[in-house]
């Protein structure tokens, strides 16, 4: 089993693989980000609280996250075919991938920006900080390493949607592992990939840590 | 003269899911322009809600927050955010970026009101060398300690030259040695940069220690105002004597006997009054509290006296030290 194809085959989609997860990772940061922001800022005791705005994000959040990644992935088909023109292969996967990975992002935001020092907002405010000042200066400067964690959490997680989406033809290392380990019985190729996914999650995870840990001025 | 800061009756609601807070029930005050006032109360006073009231990050429920005779209230967001420019505030905890090192910290300020950044860093660095932290402007609050973060919290609150700096508890997380070094410090900028000084705290000692003008808040209510020497020596409130007299640990002891608090001035703090007094009446006194303070560059002590059962030779000593003008107030039925 082991010719020159199969390697071609497994380094392919290992680089499909890791285009879909940071393609989508980056495009469901692209909304999740303002979206976490805008949670923040007009929650009850945030910085300019807003309710029917906060219910509402809040809301899409909650259903958006609780429907399943693979019956997603179904749901939006028509949609995936209007933005990527097919819906099947790595470019389509990454439509249902960011509308799954964005709420679960702005979660994550949310959640970091939440922990930053409500002194330290006060502050700001008190030496009349605007609003877009004590956002990007305070908020996003002083959450930054819980960003980072966040953000590897969600690399991790989207890259497993990734793999699922190989059920239903999205390519990549999942496609690989259902094709060979489920439909031929080849053992052998299934655990490669799953070996390979490991491995990936591990290199990912390895290079958050290290980064968040070397922007953290806090320690010391 | 027109007072820097004129807060008037002023009142803050806060109002809960079931339940209404008043925090303020009607407050007025004036400071004058080089004060440095001291706003002191109990925790739960509401002393920190007013003065949030100074600079508008609590909004009065009601009542009117004139400075400088600007109206806050009648300003909008982007004029309120331009006097708070000018009123600093410095807090507990420092309240410093954490992700920022020392000199940038100082400098955020400076980027809010969009100074140039090597202007901004060469005033960070005039402002570091003020507060004495001039080696540390690389370092990152992490590594600094308590007084220190609240130097360069300090550093930040002058860098845009305010009029006005509001001090919330900013000593109540320090050591006693640590206090007194940043007190002398708001002392030092009071006196060279004539800027006006609120502070809040719970704490007589910071009050004596560097304040001319003392306001005591009492659940919600201003009870008693006026100079430091004046409140200290005379104070009339149940609130203020319960603040003047912390410190004193065997309160309990003296309930229900007879007890008297004498004020020390200048002149008599030479003489051995008490035991002279000892000498004279032959009953030996228990003192239960003896202090002695600078307010203002002058000596003035307190202590309080448990006298001898005897009312003959108890009135005699009372009499004994009216005699030598020292002020003698019985404690009978003061009760903690």
């Amino acid at each position: 089993m082991w010719n020159s194809e199969t390697v071609m085959m497994l380094i392919e989609n290992t680089g499909l693989t890791l285009y879909m997860t940071l393609t989508s990772t980056i495009m469901a940061y692209v909304i999740g980000l303002p979206l976490g922001i805008a949670l923040v800022v007009t929650a009850k005791d945030g910085l300019r609280p807003v309710e029917p705005v906060f219910k509402l994000l809040d809301v899409v959040a909650n259903i958006v996250r609780s429907v399943p990644f693979l019956i997603l992935l179904i749901l939006v088909i028509p949609l995936t075919r209007l933005i990527a023109g097919k819906s099947y292969g790595a470019t389509a996967t990454i439509v249902p991938l960011t509308i799954a990975a964005a709420p679960f992002i702005a979660r994550l935001v949310e959640s970091s920006l939440l922990e930053v020092d409500k002194g330290v907002i006060e502050a700001a405010q008190s030496m009349g900080a605007s609003l877009w000042t004590i956002i990007w200066k305070v908020l996003l400067a002083e959450a930054r390493t819980s960003l980072i964690v966040g953000a590897t959490i969600a690399l991790g997680t989207i890259l497993g949607y990734s793999a699922m989406a190989g059920a239903v033809g999205g390519g990549g290392l999942g496609d690989i592992a259902i094709r060979y380990g489920y439909h031929r019985y080849d053992f052998g190729i299934m655990w490669v990939t799953v070996i390979l996914l490991v491995l990936l999650v591990q290199i990912l995870q390895v290079i958050g840590t290290k980064l968040s840990k070397k922007l953290d001025k806090r320690s010391r | 003269m027109e007072a820097m800061i004129q807060i008037r009756d002023v009142t803050k609601t806060f109002i809960g899911r079931d339940n209404q807070v008043e925090a303020l029930k009607g407050i007025s005050l004036d400071i004058e322009k080089g004060n440095i006032c001291g706003i002191i109360g109990m925790s739960g006073a509401g002393k920190s809600t007013l003065v949030r009231c100074l600079n508008f990050l609590e909004k009065p429920t009601s009542g009117t927050v004139l400075i400088e005779g600007q109206d806050l209230q009648a300003m909008n967001e982007a004029q309120l955010r331009k006097a708070r420019t000018e009123i600093a505030m410095i807090f507990q905890h420092f309240n410093l970026l954490m992700q920022r090192n020392v000199q940038d910290n100082i400098c955020f300020p400076l980027e809010i009101t969009g100074v140039k950044r090597k202007q901004a860093r060469k005033r960070a660095e005039e402002l570091l060398k003020i507060v004495g932290l001039s080696d540390k402007a690389k370092a990152y609050p992490a590594q600094l300690s308590g007084g220190q973060k609240q130097r360069v919290a300090i550093a930040r609150a002058l860098a845009n030259n305010p009029k006005i700096l509001l001090c919330d508890e900013a000593t109540s997380a320090l050591d006693p040695t640590t206090t007194k070094s940043i007190l002398a410090l708001l002392k030092q900028i009071n006196e060279q940069y004539g800027i006006t000084i609120v502070i809040i705290t719970h704490e007589m000692a910071v009050v004596q220690e560097i304040c001319n003008q003392v306001a005591i808040i009492d659940d919600g209510n201003l009870v008693e105002a006026g100079s430091v020497e004046e409140v200290f020596s005379r104070p009339k409130t149940k609130a203020a004597q319960k603040l003047v007299f912390q410190g004193a640990r065997r309160m309990e002891e003296m309930r229900g006997r007879r007890c008297i608090r004498i004020v020390f001035s200048e002149n008599s703090s030479f003489e051995p009054v008490i035991g002279n007094m000892v000498l004279a009446c032959r009953e030996p006194v228990n003192i239960l509290l003896a202090d002695t303070k600078d307010i203002g560059g002058i000596a003035h002590g307190q202590m309080i006296l448990q006298l001898p059962e005897d009312p003959v030779t108890a009135e005699k000593m009372i009499q004994y030290l009216k005699d030598r003008n020292l002020m003698v107030e019985e404690l009978e039925d003061y009760v903690e």
